[in-house]
């Protein structure tokens, strides 16, 4: 009985130790992927964190009480201080989110402020800022956090009336915020599983049922066989990207209506030419997903096997996606736009943040197109080689 | 006679893994499977290529049908080389292999069309040759039944007719009979001598005896690789039975060992 048992545990153990890519995805890969994806969400976070903090805030002070004037100039080395009555149209200017800038209005005498008596209203300390803007936005967590901590008898930004309001980013500018951090991670995921579907069963599933070798010798060129392949694939796959992006545009809403936002009120306001870059984008995404997903199905011995090799490339491409939740805003340096698959969530960054620009679109679709035709001529030559299509 | 395949010194050898050394229960890395091959096959004949498993015939076949490319050697079909022009070789052929499969999803009716598509054939001709040869398979009443619903000899006939959906002058048939059930085997061997009586080609791989005796008009063994004998029938038998002569000629290659 215990030699039978130990005979099994010889046998897994040297079925699994004999396949050097079940290896390699089972017990390298884990800990390589962790190290990547911690490494590169701790990159994420710094930049985060440090974004904006060289950036120059010009904090506006009305009645600066003397006990604070110390503390405010050396709360962080960014701030230009000046001390000046705050109107309604200076706040109003707060709702440009390119506008790094905070107002700070302390009440009357603040230095002097004792416990009010019942019934009548505590002094309040308003901070007027823009949430968007992460310089904006930093300088008021900063003031916020110093003057929670301070001994004195008042409030800290208690609206006075229902329409005050603290934070001046525009309803839609939250909500382009939002949509540029969540989306591009969405499409991608979505855009990716409609590949995964149907690529290794088009290509590695051909090699398993030795259909390909049917199609082989007909005579049609290898490199029409790999066009083929690829755009069918990345067609099916964009119907199936489409079906799953309206299932998530109906469902956004309802999902997260129980946080407490109001998302009716961050509907998209997107233009058409928004819409026509984001198709672009949509289309050389699937391109090249599609290309590098049949390059790899190509090399597998079956459908498994196809889904193994894809499997590490897939874990990359998600944590690509999950890269705009650490950034405001898409990348202004156009070489980001050359690099395959980060340069579509760039971009879609950018189209949801209501910051699209054409040159970034008109990059990544031109570099994912001739990414397309370096795939197609790799695939033409995996479809001429006997050792990748004949390989058992 | 006119001559419509020539091959010249084809050799092919493989790269062996370990697993395929552990097989072979061979040490070296390298298995000439076919070495320095040199025969013609004549317009109106069926050419048998006779030898043991392993032999080399698939990997000749292989190479003749374009699928891979010889290490050296080459083969001119009906004027054109297999090296340098596969793709004008593949529309003259018809190559049929056990290995060669057909997708389950589709129907007979639809890979009919496909593959004549791609082949470029004309669509009044495929009409009209879709009917002869689904008429003559009995494939007719099965033309819209998925590939995966049609039993295994239906199929077997399904490839046989898909292979040659453009009217190849030269047909590559592996092993012809090899997992057919008897009916099936039947009509497969009386079609082939069908189109041996319309002047198109075969060149066929097999180690059955008694099929190149009923069909070959010329046969050339081949053992480890290479070519022993290679001629007219009754030339390579001499006045023995086919079988009797392949094993006198087998001994003499490999000096009495079986």
């Amino acid at each position: 009985m215990k030699n039978n048992t130990l005979t099994i545990i010889k046998k897994e153990f040297a079925r699994f130790f004999g396949d050097r890519q079940l290896l390699f995805t089972t017990v390298i890969m884990p800990g390589l992927l962790i190290y990547l994806v911690y490494s590169l969400m701790g990159v994420g976070i710094q930049k985060m964190i440090t974004e904006g903090q060289n950036e120059t805030v010009a904090l506006t002070v009305e009645n600066m009480p003397q006990s604070m004037a110390p503390i405010l100039a050396t709360l962080d080395s960014s701030l230009v201080m000046v001390e000046q009555p705050i109107s309604d149209d200076d706040i109003a200017k707060l709702e440009d989110k390119d506008i790094n800038a905070v107002m700070l209005r302390f009440p009357k005498d603040f230095d002097q402020l004792t416990i009010p008596d019942l019934g009548q209203p505590v002094p309040n300390v308003e901070i007027y800022y823009n949430s968007t803007n992460n310089a904006s936005s930093r300088v008021y967590y900063a003031l916020n956090a110093l003057l929670s901590n301070y001994n004195r008898p008042f409030t800290v930004n208690v609206p006075q009336s229902e329409e005050q309001r603290f934070d001046q980013a525009s309803e839609e500018n939250i909500g382009a915020m939002i949509w540029s951090k969540l989306l591009p991670m969405l499409i991608i995921m979505m855009l990716f599983s409609g590949v995964m579907a149907i690529a290794p069963s088009a290509i590695a599933g051909e090699k398993e049922r030795g259909t390909i070798a049917t199609l082989l010798v007909t005579p049609m060129r290898r490199n029409e066989l790999a066009l083929g392949k690829i755009i069918s694939l990345s067609g099916i796959a964009l119907l199936s990207g489409i079906s799953s992006f309206i299932g998530i545009a109906l469902s956004l809403p309802k999902m997260v209506s129980g946080e407490g936002i109001d998302y009716s009120s961050l509907g998209f306001h997107y233009t058409t030419a928004d819409y026509f870059a984001l198709f672009l984008v949509i289309f050389a995404s699937v391109l090249i997903m599609a290309s590098a997903v049949s390059i790899l199905s190509a090399l597998a011995k079956d459908v498994k096997n196809a889904g193994t090799m894809v499997t590490p490339f897939m874990l990359v491409v998600m944590l690509a996606g999950l890269l705009p939740m650490f950034q405001n805003g898409a990348s202004t340096s156009l070489l980001v736009y050359l690099i395959p698959f980060y340069n579509s969530i760039e971009v879609m960054v950018g189209v949801f943040a209501h910051e699209m620009q054409w040159m970034p679109v008109i990059v990544t679709v031109g570099s994912n197109v001739v990414y397309t035709g370096i795939a197609v001529w790799v695939l033409t030559r995996m479809f001429n080689s006997e050792k990748v299509m004949f390989a058992r | 006679m006119e001559e419509i395949l020539k091959v010249e010194g084809l050799s092919k050898t493989f790269t062996l893994s370990r697993k395929q050394q552990k097989i072979e229960h061979t040490n070296t890395k390298r298995k000439v499977a076919v070495d320095n091959l040199t025969f013609e096959a004549y317009r109106g004949e069926i050419f048998g290529l006779l030898g043991p498993n392993g032999a080399g015939k698939t990997t000749t076949l292989r190479m003749l049908s374009t699928l891979i490319r010889p290490d050296s050697g080459d083969a001119i079909l009906d004027g054109c080389s297999v090296v340098n022009q596969p793709e004008a070789v593949r529309g003259k052929i018809g190559f049929l292999t056990s290995e060669l499969k057909l997708e389950d999803f589709f129907t007979p009716n639809y890979l009919f069309d496909f593959f004549s598509r791609l082949h470029g054939v004309p669509d009044e001709v495929k009409e009209t040759r879709k009917k002869e040869m689904f008429g003559r398979f009995g494939i007719d009443q099965f033309a819209e039944v998925k590939v995966a619903n049609l039993s295994t000899g239906m199929k077997q006939k399904l490839s046989l007719v898909i292979s040659l959906v453009h009217d190849p002058e030269v047909i590559i048939f592996d092993e012809p009979t090899n997992g057919l059930d008897v009916l099936t085997a039947r009509t497969v061997t009386d079609y082939l001598q069908e189109l041996r009586a319309a002047g198109k080609t075969i060149i066929l791989s097999t180690h059955i005896f008694s099929l190149v005796e009923r069909l070959c008009d010329r046969v050339g063994v081949i053992i480890d690789g290479r070519l022993v004998a290679c001629g007219q029938l009754a030339d390579v038998c001499g006045g023995l039975s086919i079988e009797d002569r392949f094993f006198e000629m087998y001994k003499e290659v490999k000096g009495g060992e079986e």
